[in-house]
């Protein structure tokens, strides 16, 4: 009953800051014709039955209301926000549970550094009295891997950054391919990079490029992608991006996902066309985040897991 | 034999890694924000009782191992082999010095211990968390010392060798937990 109640303090909290920013709350579709290309997330689909041209076709359950709240944006609501259930299959554990309740929200004019200040804006004000935001830490990409793990993550090879694991005691796991770049850096963050971030709030910035998601590319060398992590207390909490606003390079990267998919052996998902068609109309410059509301929680109940906050996981659902 | 699919990964389920049969303690799965979902798992090796870490793909599917846990009566040992039978069945099944390991002393003829099985053979024995075992050989019982300070090493009919209260008398029966080696108490004749 206690983590009832913090939940409903902690949207209150959520809810007024938004409401002092003059942020707009927004409510968007879980179910949609079109779903999440990225390979690494797997949609529950369902079946529609009822009438309309939609008759007997296959819906997505929604991984994230990023789509439908960019057609949002792309029509002129200004900046939003949206407290929401998405749902991801396959994932559940300590801190995963296939459905959860996310915050996304979307700044117009902001940049990803601007959004970061944002994040931690909020995260005081709804954590404040529960628990102390104990420091604050800015990293890239780049120096966090040099630092702590030892290898800089845009100049090494698979081959090195497996070396590198087997350095730090972790056998190459079975399944990942030999030249799976991404792959290695992605074991590198959870098991030698995430447990050392250590308590207070730390922000991740600039991604590999082959990481961008959704985010926009910053140009350098090497180009990368002006996407950040939040972490708390060592707990990933949420993502964020300078929004991509190019359809045409949207447009490229679903094909490239659905190629992605294709070749891992999963099925390919039917495109956001009308996403597309939005981002063409023009989307505002602006930079969006999702919050893990479940794992905000955790921390602020000073929880292990994922069932101590949520009411009824899904075993017990 | 059947194959696992990561998803179905959970303490005490038995997989083939490397060639040994080994028993899954924990299982975590672990994703960046974005990015490839991994489990992370500790894994006791069945042969040598090495605890391991691996790391799997999720969704990889992995050889699961013939690994059966039963309970077998202890018969008697020849020196090279403790042999056990099954109760219901009355097969018999012979355990080496490798399998039977430090439950070796704790064995006492007619106890029933929990055998594992691996392929049909015996890979590892757990005496049975209390046995009732004579004392062979210690020092003279002191009389009325009940107070429990102290102690003295008494060795046991099955060889093995722990500490008891002073009072204790070569011949007594005595009450030991085997996870710990401790005496507990005097068995009531």
């Amino acid at each position: 009953m206690d983590s009832l109640r913090l939940r409903a303090r902690v949207l209150a909290r959520v809810r007024d800051y938004f409401a002092r920013a003059g942020v707009l709350e927004v409510d968007t579709p879980v179910l949609s014709p079109a779903g999440a290309t990225d390979p690494a997330l797997h949609s529950f689909r369902t079946r529609y039955h009822g009438p309309g041209p939609l008759h007997g076709s296959s819906l997505y359950l929604q991984t994230s209301p990023e789509f439908p709240m960019k057609r949002l944006l792309a029509a002129g609501s200004g900046s939003i926000y949206q407290i929401c259930k998405v749902f991801r299959d396959g994932e559940s554990g300590r801190r995963h549970n296939p459905e959860f309740t996310l915050l996304e929200w979307y700044r117009l004019g902001f940049d990803h550094f601007d959004l970061m200040d944002d994040v931690e804006s909020l995260l005081r004000s709804v954590l404040e009295g529960l628990v102390p935001l104990e420091s604050v830490d800015h990293w890239s990409y780049r120096e966090l891997f040099t630092e702590v793990a030892g290898v800089d993550p845009f100049t090494a090879s698979a081959a090195e950054l497996r070396a590198c694991l087997q350095s730090h005691a972790i056998d190459p796991p079975v399944g990942l391919s030999p030249d799976d770049h991404d792959g290695c850096l992605d074991l590198l963050m959870t098991h030698i990079i995430e447990p050392r971030l250590g308590p207070g709030l730390v922000f991740i910035r600039d991604y590999p490029a082959s990481q961008a998601a959704l985010a926009r590319l910053r140009p350098g060398t090497p180009p990368v992608a002006a996407r950040f992590e939040a972490y708390l207390n060592g707990i990933e909490l949420a993502n964020g991006y300078h929004e991509l606003s190019d359809a045409a390079e949207q447009g490229r990267r679903f094909e490239q996902d659905n190629a992605r998919r294709v070749a891992q052996g999963l099925d390919p998902v039917h495109v956001d066309t009308r996403l597309l068609a939005a981002l063409a109309s023009g989307l505002p410059n602006c930079a969006g985040v999702a919050l893990g509301i479940d794992r905000l929680l955790l921390v602020a109940a000073g929880s292990d897991a994922l069932g101590g906050v949520i009411a009824f996981p899904l075993d017990d659902a | 034999m059947a194959t696992y699919s990561t998803n179905e990964f959970r303490g005490g389920l038995k997989i083939m890694i490397d060639g040994d049969p080994c028993s899954i303690i924990e299982n975590e799965f672990v994703k960046p924000g974005k990015g490839q979902a991994f489990n992370r798992v500790k894994i006791r090796n069945l042969k040598t009782g090495r605890v391991i870490e691996r790391t799997f793909k999720s969704g990889e599917s992995v050889e699961g191992a013939d690994v059966l846990d039963i309970e077998l009566q202890y018969l008697y040992s020849d020196g090279e082999f403790w042999h056990f039978m099954d109760q219901g069945s009355y097969e018999q099944h012979a355990a080496d010095a490798t399998a039977v390991g430090d439950a070796a002393k704790w064995l006492k003829e007619q106890d029933v211990c929990e055998v594992t099985l691996w392929n049909g053979t015996p890979l590892a024995v757990t005496p049975p968390n209390f046995v009732m075992l004579k004392v062979t050989d210690t020092d003279p019982g002191v009389r009325g010392d009940t107070s429990g300070g102290g102690g003295k090493p008494a060795t046991l009919e099955t060889g093995a060798v722990v500490r008891v209260p002073l009072f204790i008398d070569i011949g007594e029966t005595l009450k030991i937990d085997t996870r710990t080696g401790e005496y507990v108490a005097r068995a009531k004749e």
